[in-house]
């Protein structure tokens, strides 16, 4: 761990180890009739409900003279929404406010609003995978997609991606990353926990490398929706 | 200059929905280049950040046309590259015209579409006109046929009116008219005393309205029935009974996912069903 050699060495095959280890994900897209844009995203036995409505009349007192207002509701599976959610929808919508294009719709607003269907780990990710594929499904104009992965930094230093609540429970460590498709650059980081720098950097190349499977995923999703028109 | 640009523009646009910021792009490039990095791309799917870039020839043979393609909407220009902002497959149409088609619920207003409006409100001169936006749009009570300060046209909240866009773009509230260019109503205005109103998505409505629909020729052959379109999704159906109008209605709503073949066979079934 100490020769640079051996960090890269070690590096590379906690990439190839790690990019393998996303859970099952799938996702469906178009299912509500009522919201403009719907999808659920399922990871592993995490799954989120999500619905967009835009562009839509927005309240004078919230309206912003020259671009969209974006808003975002996270609705957990019991209870009410509490301080641990707004959190989670601060994190979204500035993911959202980044990726979609809101100069081309002032004085509206955006509104997605995320159910918890079921929480198994790695919940702020799944929400913003399902975020992705409901504004695409709403046909709100985006500059490039966007999609998360989350890091669990284990006791022992081992670095788990897209961690069950057992694994993210027994970690000393959690990251949050949402990556864009025109760069791979990150577009939102949300950490928990205590890690060093090179811990830092290594969880940012998995996670852009666990991205491109997902972007690939998002294509081929697509893909299918649309093949019936054809 | 600018004039004759959005002219060319509205002609057209006339049946598809308008970025105003994006809808006519000049390239001043080689022929072969747009057309070679568009073509290979035709009829594909593609997803917002997909970039289109055009690099000049470098063999400055001074051969360089001047030529305008036309990028509809989901196409957004940037400097050099064309960048796609929406998810769809992308179409085009001889000899220069590229946009993706994707299929959408919401709509938003463009000028020159005729839509169904629901009036909300009256408020001195103007109705408040619901059409779907994120705005209601405003229909000045003399922009009817016929209509004259002290002649007002008998427009009641709730009523249905069918009008086009004078102005519709993101920075003004839009504007309705009922009456075209040289004053005459031309099928617009207010309608709807029975029938039912109900809303599909768009992609579906601008199946309805191609010249020669597949569709409406085929609901035809079941029973009569009056329709009316609007660019924002609603349809307004009228049949010579309440439960004619019923299977109108369920028919076209779910015929939006069929291919052909399996719109046919449920047409069929139906019609016999009825005879």
């Amino acid at each position: 761990m100490s020769a640079t050699r051996g960090l890269c060495m070690r590096t590379m095959m906690e990439l190839d180890q790690s990019c393998s280890n996303l859970r099952e994900y799938g996702s469906e897209q178009s299912l509500l009739s009522k919201p403009d844009g719907t999808s659920t995203f399922v990871q592993g036995d995490t799954s989120i409900l999500a619905g967009v409505y835009g562009p839509a009349e927005v309240k004078v007192s919230k309206e912003i003279y020259d671009r969209a207002t974006v808003e975002v509701l996270i609705q957990p599976k019991m209870g009410l929404p509490g301080v641990r959610e707004r959190a989670r929808e601060q994190c979204v919508r500035e993911t959202c406010e980044a990726a979609l294009l809101l100069t081309l719709h002032p004085r509206s607003s955006v509104t997605v609003v995320l159910q918890v269907v079921h929480d198994d780990g790695s919940l702020l990710s799944c929400c913003l995978n399902a975020a992705c594929m409901a504004l695409m499904d709403a046909g709100l104009p985006m500059s490039h997609l966007f999609c998360s992965v989350t890091c669990a930094i284990s006791k022992e230093g081992q670095i788990i991606t897209d961690p069950t609540a057992r694994q993210e429970k027994e970690s000393r460590a959690l990251l949050t990353f949402a990556i864009d498709s025109a760069e791979s650059s990150v577009l939102m980081s949300s950490t928990t926990g205590s890690f060093s720098v090179q811990e830092l950097q290594q969880c940012i190349a998995i996670s852009q490398k666990a991205s491109e499977q997902i972007f690939q995923f998002y294509r081929d999703s697509v893909k299918r929706r649309y093949s019936k028109i054809k | 200059m600018l004039f004759l640009n959005f002219y060319f523009e509205n002609k057209s646009f006339s049946r598809f929905r308008k970025y105003t910021n994006t809808a006519h792009s000049r390239c001043f490039l080689a022929m072969d280049t747009i057309h070679a990095c568009f073509k290979e791309k035709i009829g594909e799917v593609l997803l917002p950040g997909d970039v289109f870039s055009f690099r000049l020839p470098e063999s400055g043979d001074g051969s360089i046309k001047t030529e305008k393609t036309i990028c509809g909407p989901g196409l957004r220009r940037n400097g050099e590259e064309v960048q796609v902002c929406k998810s769809g497959i992308l179409r085009h149409k001889q000899p220069n015209m590229y946009w993706i088609d994707s299929q959408q619920r919401r709509y938003v207003p463009a000028k020159g579409e005729s839509v169904i409006g629901i009036v909300t409100a009256k408020s001195g001169d103007i109705f408040k006109v619901d059409v779907g936006g994120s705005e209601q749009a405003s229909l000045s009570y003399l922009a009817f046929e016929g209509a004259t300060k002290r002649n007002r046209p008998n427009v009641q909240v709730g009523d249905l009116v069918y009008g086009q866009f004078t102005i519709a773009n993101k920075d003004m509230e839009p504007e309705l008219v009922c009456i075209d260019s040289c004053g005459r109503a031309n099928g617009m205005g207010v309608f709807g005393a029975d029938g039912l109103l109900f809303k599909v998505s768009l992609g579906l409505v601008r199946r309805l309205l191609v010249p020669q629909s597949e569709i409406i020729k085929d609901l035809e052959k079941i029973f009569p029935f009056e329709l009316v379109v609007g660019m924002n999704g609603r349809v307004w159906v009228k049949a010579k009974t309440v439960q004619q109008t019923l299977i109108v209605t369920n028919l076209l709503e779910t015929c939006e996912n069929m291919t052909s073949q399996q719109r046919q066979t449920l047409f069929k079934r139906v019609a016999d069903g009825c005879l």
